[in-house]
């Protein structure tokens, strides 16, 4: 249970936030902020972009609100006074899109594709694959109704290969951590999951044939109570600036 | 007083209503003969009473050294034995890994002699119930051999009675209400354990996936599944708790 738990400390501690937001609002326009709401998996991506863009821009102070995107989206629908969205899947942006909440057309800006994660040193000798349909291997997924099981169960049709699946774990960092140990041989996580583990895993590409990606949006708000900056700010994430970061996180370029 | 117990009664009883109102009650029987339920009823059953006798086994001697013998170190041990209680089962799981895995301390010769496994298999599940569920066991038998006047003991063994005839037939009976307690409470927690599990034995449907674990991962997506579940379980476990308090408790 504890997952739910941490999801509804996270959801209030969301509310919290972009109440406290929407208090400090008025003053917004003066003191020359722009307040993004930004994917929980972009974390490590878009404090980096924050850092970048106020030193290149000063007196502009980028605040990052970060979450999982259905959340950010509710907020969003609830009124929260955000300037710039950057989603994890086309499908929380489209539901803003379709309330008029968008300024514009969404950018895609980023992509993520996955990679097989075998421990250090590759124990059980994996090579791509194929090897998920070997038995004698401890073969892990994440399950199939958390996003990185349902795409890696595509990665997986998409080659032809029968998984003999020896644990759905209920999500990637479960699933990381048990290949980490070496309890698990090999499993399938994001391409920006294995760069942040730091060499306690190691990525064996998928090929591109059989590899899905998913797509992270970025757009400025309809009701973004900062847009000039706004745009600006969005600009630069979608220009060679803000793509050698992209780049630099383990994200595809669109 | 009343006003009080009505009050606590109420945050054990309103849950319970909130997840009756979720019930999909015309689909209940399509949903109780799905194969993800029956698969994890069978786990559950298999595993929770699997994890029962071992604690009768092993924690009974456990319960009774700690209660009988004195040996420097008992204070310890008999905090070891009930640290489960107080450690979050996840970190009891990962723990158990580190112990028992491929790459565990015991696990990885283990495995390299035998080539047993104990993670991603039902065995592991039960090791994992075990070791949470077991401390039940012995606090509860400990505490009433503690409280046993031990002169019953004595004039059984001046009469002639060897050791193991005065615990059969001294001993026991005189703890059996605690001892029938004990196997309840453990069995109880065995059967709702999820955390340790997940952990030590991963998922997976008709080998390690118990009841908790397939109502975790139903709500992800399934809603129906996961209350339907629920209920399954909320029912067993009334059925059990209330049946074996009306037989074997109205004596205390």
């Amino acid at each position: 249970m504890g997952l739910i738990v941490t999801n509804w400390v996270r959801l209030s501690l969301l509310v919290v936030a972009s109440l406290v937001v929407a208090s400090c609002g008025s003053d917004q326009e003066s003191a020359g902020e722009v307040l993004v709401s930004a994917a929980a998996s972009l974390t490590d991506l878009f404090t980096e972009m924050e850092e970048s863009y106020e030193s290149e821009h000063p007196g502009v102070d980028v605040i990052v609100n970060f979450g999982g995107s259905p959340a950010l989206r509710e907020q969003i629908i609830q009124g929260a006074p955000v300037d710039v969205f950057a989603s994890a899947d086309l499908a929380n942006m489209e539901a803003l899109v379709e309330r008029n909440l968008v300024g514009g057309e969404p950018q895609v800006f980023a992509s993520n594709q996955l990679q097989i994660a075998v421990p250090s040193g590759n124990p059980g000798g994996v090579s791509g694959v194929s090897d998920f349909g070997d038995d004698a291997l401890l073969v892990g997924l994440c399950a199939e109704e958390v996003p990185c099981g349902r795409l890696a169960r595509e990665v997986l049709a998409n080659a032809g290969v029968m998984a003999a699946v020896d644990s759905n774990e209920p999500d990637v960092r479960a699933l990381l951590t048990k290949i980490e140990l070496g309890e698990l041989d090999l499993g399938i996580v994001y391409v920006t999951d294995v760069m942040a583990s730091e060499g306690s895993v190691e990525g064996i590409a998928i090929p591109d044939e059989v590899n899905v990606a998913t797509e992270y949006p970025i757009a400025v708000l309809s009701d973004a109570p900062n847009s000039d900056l706004a745009d600006d700010f969005v600009s630069w994430v979608t220009s060679d600036d803000g793509a050698a970061i992209v780049a630099e996180y383990g994200f595809r370029l669109p | 007083m009343v006003v009080l117990a009505g009050l606590g009664l109420a945050l054990f009883v309103l849950p319970l209503i909130g997840l009756l109102g979720r019930v999909p009650w015309a689909d209940l029987p399509a949903l109780l003969s799905s194969e993800v339920v029956t698969d994890a009823l069978r786990i559950s059953l298999i595993v929770s009473i699997l994890a029962t006798v071992i604690s009768l086994v092993l924690g009974v001697p456990i319960a009774w050294v700690l209660a009988r013998v004195e040996f420097p170190g008992r204070s310890l041990a008999r905090g070891v034995v009930t640290l489960p209680l107080v450690l979050p089962p996840v970190v009891g799981g990962a723990a158990l890994l580190f112990a028992l895995g491929r790459r565990g301390l015991v696990g990885e010769p283990l495995y390299e002699a035998t080539g047993l496994l104990l993670p991603f298999s039902t065995w592991g599940v039960v090791v994992a119930t075990t070791f949470v569920a077991m401390p039940f066991m012995v606090i509860t038998l400990e505490g009433a051999l503690r409280n046993m006047d031990l002169r019953y003991e004595g004039a059984a063994a001046s009469l002639g009675a060897s050791r193991g005839t005065v615990f059969r037939r001294v001993t026991l009976p005189m703890v059996a209400p605690s001892l029938v307690a004990g196997i309840v409470l453990t069995w109880a927690r065995a059967f709702g354990e999820f955390g340790a599990t997940v952990t030590f034995a991963g998922n997976l449907q008709g080998r390690t996936q118990s009841l908790p674990l397939a109502v975790f991962i139903a709500l992800e997506s399934d809603r129906a599944t996961a209350v339907t579940i629920s209920l399954m379980m909320v029912v067993i476990s009334l059925v059990v708790l209330v049946a074996l308090r009306d037989r074997w408790w109205r004596t205390t």
